[in-house]
């Protein structure tokens, strides 16, 4: 198992798990099965950011990574 | 007022900007799009900043449930043209300011007029798809964007050159858009558009004077329930 840092922004933050951004995980996990496995429908995703970086789907998550994922944001 | 004097109107703005620097921003022409949350805030900023020439476009009029946000908006102005009531805010604060307003809706068909022989385009629109558009016109008339977008408490800026990927690595493919973000579920909160307007216009200022760092290729997001404030590397 690893630990990831795991930030939902906006209408996503209601899927962290008990309010804990600390997340454990099985090594290997990928962004995609991490999005499946909190539940989050997958086309609310539109950005996906690991350690302040751009990153696909498929990356597979490390121990320590921050990760940030983002629904769409349009309004002005 | 041609009375007023030059040096004691941008007084508080040396030494922060030299006077030839000034000089620069008021040979400048910024021309923002939509005019509502953020447009209101970044017409304020860059017309107290002493842009020379500011065109304003949007076609909306004001509606009751804008006063929640919308700094031009005001109880007596519901059903007036936002790009009116721009100007004469522009014009009440800075009558130095070349004004040039266009009550036009942003559609796409008519984008490139609407932007050619500006030097910034600042993107304060309130849809996805017409962002997309508005990127196109833009790479067009080889002008660079300030893009700002909100959502409740969070704000995001990127700024994108011609040559840029720009929205599509932000919202993805240009053919799979949607026209709304989130925004439609949390509204929008004052202090939030204010804050991204504020960021757009250092931007603005960044890009006319060649100086500083700018988004480019970065997004930089504010979530402000919680005080996260970090610039993303988007490639």
């Amino acid at each position: 198992m690893i630990k990831i840092d795991l930030r939902l922004f906006v209408t996503l933050s209601g899927y962290l798990p008990e309010k804990n951004e600390c997340l454990e995980i099985h090594e290997n996990t990928t962004v995609e099965k991490l999005i499946r496995d909190l539940g989050i429908p997958d086309e609310l995703v539109k950005l996906i950011f690991i350690n302040g970086k751009r990153q696909g789907k498929t990356y597979h998550l490390k121990q320590g990574d921050r990760v940030g994922l983002f629904p769409p944001v349009g309004g002005g | 007022m041609e009375s007023l004097n030059y040096k004691e109107r941008y007084d508080r703005n040396f030494n922060t900007f030299s006077p030839e620097e000034q000089a620069k921003l008021g040979a400048s022409t910024v021309v923002i799009i939509g005019l509502g949350g953020l447009g209101g805030g970044v017409c304020e900023m860059l017309a107290r900043v002493g842009i020379g020439r500011l065109i304003l476009v949007d076609g909306d009029v004001f509606e009751v449930s804008n006063l929640n946000r919308q700094l031009l908006s005001q109880e007596h102005l519901i059903g007036v043209p936002k790009a009116e009531t721009a100007r004469d805010r522009v014009k009440a604060i800075n009558s130095w300011v070349e004004v040039i307003h266009r009550v036009e809706f942003i559609d796409g068909k008519n984008l490139y007029d609407q932007i050619k022989g500006s030097d910034v385009v600042m993107d304060c629109l309130d849809s996805i798809d017409t962002r997309f558009k508005l990127q196109d016109a833009a790479k067009k008339a080889l002008i660079p964007i300030v893009s700002g977008a909100i959502a409740g408490v969070t704000g995001q800026v990127t700024t994108i050159f011609p040559k840029d990927k720009g929205y599509s690595l932000i919202y993805g493919e240009k053919s799979r858009q949607q026209i709304k973000g989130v925004e439609t579920k949390t509204g929008n909160i004052a202090y939030c558009a204010l804050f991204t307007a504020a960021l757009q216009s250092s931007e603005c200022v960044k890009i006319l004077l060649s100086r500083g760092d700018l988004l480019r290729n970065k997004l930089l997001i504010a979530e402000l329930w919680t005080n996260i404030f970090e610039v993303m590397d988007l490639v």
